[in-house]
């Protein structure tokens, strides 16, 4: 076998991978724009808050205590332990849903039946504010985060395929378990959204605002959930990011990348958002592998982008997005 | 058939009673001024009215699905089974079994008639037996939408979407259904059809019905009791058998008159005048 294909193939594999990763950022908006036509601004900063609550948890950071120890005089800064992984994650979900709460509350709840614009600054403004908030009760510097997820070079693969090849591959273990943590998580959130009564109810309330009122859905109730699941999926996303790459403040701009893959897939199917998230993934590693030594590289910071703007002039709804049914 | 639709007991308990309510819209736009209604317990209850009236308005006062469009009762009461309802919320007025079917259908198009029926029965916790049993209830009465089950609602016909509209809102098992405008946009035939499925729910489930619509001349054949509602006011009201005998009803409502059909022009002049007199 050519040396180039094999090259390729790994090339794709890892792109796979790596659109996996994309694909979680994109779950998040697509949620909260199902359920509430609002576009998510501060989905990315919410990756970036959960990982670093995640981090601070496990590490028994005091949250806010650079403001306390300003204010009291005190020095405080541990609670002093250090808790394992999945006790730290049950605790940030629980943060996750406590914000979600605080957002229907304080923000979405008064907006009732605004224009789409008008929460979609709300979303910006909540952004910023997320962001300065994490960093106040956390602190700024990069913080390293391990659950204990398996990293490094998958032995297995690399062997089978030096075996196959005469080349072993590098595929990362985090990669792998991303996939399949993405896997379920997707499978989970279609079943919960098809076959349960608050997943029809949130579907119903992402249809038609007034009808789910007139029928006795509780729009505050939907929405809390709805932001609480998409806490949840930022959650899964900011450990994947974290762990890949520490937890900072660049975490948030992961949430650029998702936009192409939005406009690729839909914003509205859930599908979408991992089928757009694989193909960006592969097409930008690709591109880069073929094209990419003939002009210069660095074409992964803008194919997603042109690729979604082709989207945009050829199929507006994405690949798997609602077609918007209107009856004259 | 003219005699059919008065024989209800005037005894009748008085299940929802609207009091002198006023609704004022982005605290300046007045609606109502001053709305007082009664709709007795298993009746169908016809409020009547043009454009622009007011019915919509005093169903949504009701059903306090308001507040979502900066409305506000800031007179009267609205009072069911005795109880002020004005500071629950449409979910516990549901559960109390008042649910309203709004205007214009408002199905929830990406979901098929059957999840929309399901939505329907959101509020119920008596479990999914009885749900399932309610589902084929509601497909006894529209047998269309069984065959129609697995299609997106969005695509279905104008009357289907009545029909899912007012399925669903039997899936909840209410006592009293607001039905606003379920004539609209519909063929003259369909629209039989519609109301004689609601004469059929209110005499076989026991449904009480108040009816908001524009169509008098339908409304009044199927009502028991009607109000008529100009600018915000309750201009008349009586049985429905008598508002059909009432010349002026006959005149304004219905296009007919002792002198026969008279232009539009000259309804609407008299309208005006006989609204200033009033």
């Amino acid at each position: 076998m050519p040396e180039q294909l094999v090259f390729a193939m790994e090339v794709t594999l890892n792109g796979l991978m790596a659109g996996v990763l994309y694909a979680l950022v994109a779950l998040g908006f697509v949620l909260i724009y199902k359920a509430s036509g609002i576009f998510n601004y501060a989905q990315g900063v919410m990756a970036l808050f959960a990982a670093m609550t995640l981090v601070g948890i496990m590490n028994g950071q005091v949250p806010f205590s650079h403001l306390i120890n300003a204010i009291l005089g005190t020095e405080i800064h541990h609670f002093g332990w250090h808790l394992p992984g999945i006790v730290g994650i049950i605790l940030t979900v629980a943060v996750m849903v406590l914000f979600a709460w605080m957002v229907q509350q304080f923000v979405m709840r008064h907006l009732v039946g605004q224009e789409p614009i008008i929460l979609f600054m709300a979303t910006i403004g909540l952004a910023y504010f997320l962001e300065g908030v994490s960093d106040l009760m956390w602190g700024s510097e990069i913080k390293k985060l391990d659950v204990g997820l398996p990293q490094g070079i998958n032995l297995l693969i690399d062997e089978t395929t030096f075996n196959i090849f005469g080349y072993g591959f590098f595929i990362d273990n985090l990669d792998i378990v991303a996939t399949v943590i993405a896997a379920l998580l997707v499978a989970s959130l279609v079943i919960f959204s098809q076959y349960t009564k608050q997943g029809r109810a949130m579907r119903a309330v992402a249809d038609d605002h007034q009808a789910a009122l007139s029928v006795g859905i509780s729009l505050n109730f939907i929405w809390v959930l709805v932001w609480s699941v998409a806490g949840f999926v930022a959650l899964v996303a900011g450990i994947m990011w974290g762990t890949k790459s520490g937890v900072q403040f660049s975490l948030s701009l992961i949430a650029l990348k998702a936009l192409p893959v939005l406009m690729l897939g839909g914003f509205t199917s859930i599908p979408g958002a991992i089928v757009g998230g694989l193909i960006i993934g592969v097409g930008e590693k690709l591109f880069e592998f073929a094209i990419g030594p003939m002009v210069g590289g660095a074409t992964e910071n803008w194919f997603a982008y042109v690729l979604a703007l082709l989207f945009l002039v050829f199929r507006p709804q994405g690949l798997f997005g609602e077609k918007i049914i209107e009856r004259v | 058939m003219l005699d059919a639709a008065n024989t209800t007991d005037v005894q009748a308990e008085t299940l929802l009673e609207v009091n002198n309510i006023e609704v004022i819209y982005n605290h300046v736009i007045l609606v109502l001024k001053g709305v007082s209604l009664n709709v007795p317990k298993g009746g169908i209850t016809a409020l009547l009215g043009g454009n622009g009236a007011g019915k919509t308005t005093t169903l949504k006062a009701i059903s306090n699905l308001l507040h979502s469009e900066r409305g506000e009762v800031t007179k009267g009461s609205v009072r069911y089974r005795g109880k002020d309802v004005h500071e629950l919320d449409p979910a516990d007025l549901v559960r109390q079994g008042v649910i309203q079917v709004m205007e214009g259908r408002h199905c929830f198009e990406h979901l098929t008639v059957e999840e929309n029926l399901l939505t329907g029965a959101y509020t119920r916790s008596d479990g999914g037996a009885n749900i399932q049993q309610d589902l084929e209830m509601v497909y006894s009465y529209f047998p269309r939408l069984k065959e129609r089950r697995k299609s997106q609602a969005g695509y279905t016909s104008g009357g289907e979407q009545q029909m899912v509209a007012m399925g669903r809102a039997l899936m909840s098992r209410p006592e009293t259904i607001l039905l606003d405008e379920p004539s609209m946009g519909l063929a003259p035939q369909l629209v039989e059809q519609i109301f004689e499925i609601v004469k059929s729910i209110n005499e076989n489930e026991g449904v009480t019905f108040l009816l908001a619509e524009q169509n008098t001349n339908v409304a009044l054949r199927y009502a028991h009791y009607g109000y008529i509602l100009e600018s915000g006011r309750i201009v008349m009201d009586g049985p429905a058998a008598e508002l059909r005998e009432n010349p002026d009803v006959k005149e304004f409502y219905l296009g007919m008159s002792e002198e026969g059909r008279k232009s539009f022009r000259d309804v609407r002049s008299y309208r005006r005048r006989k609204r200033w007199l009033s």
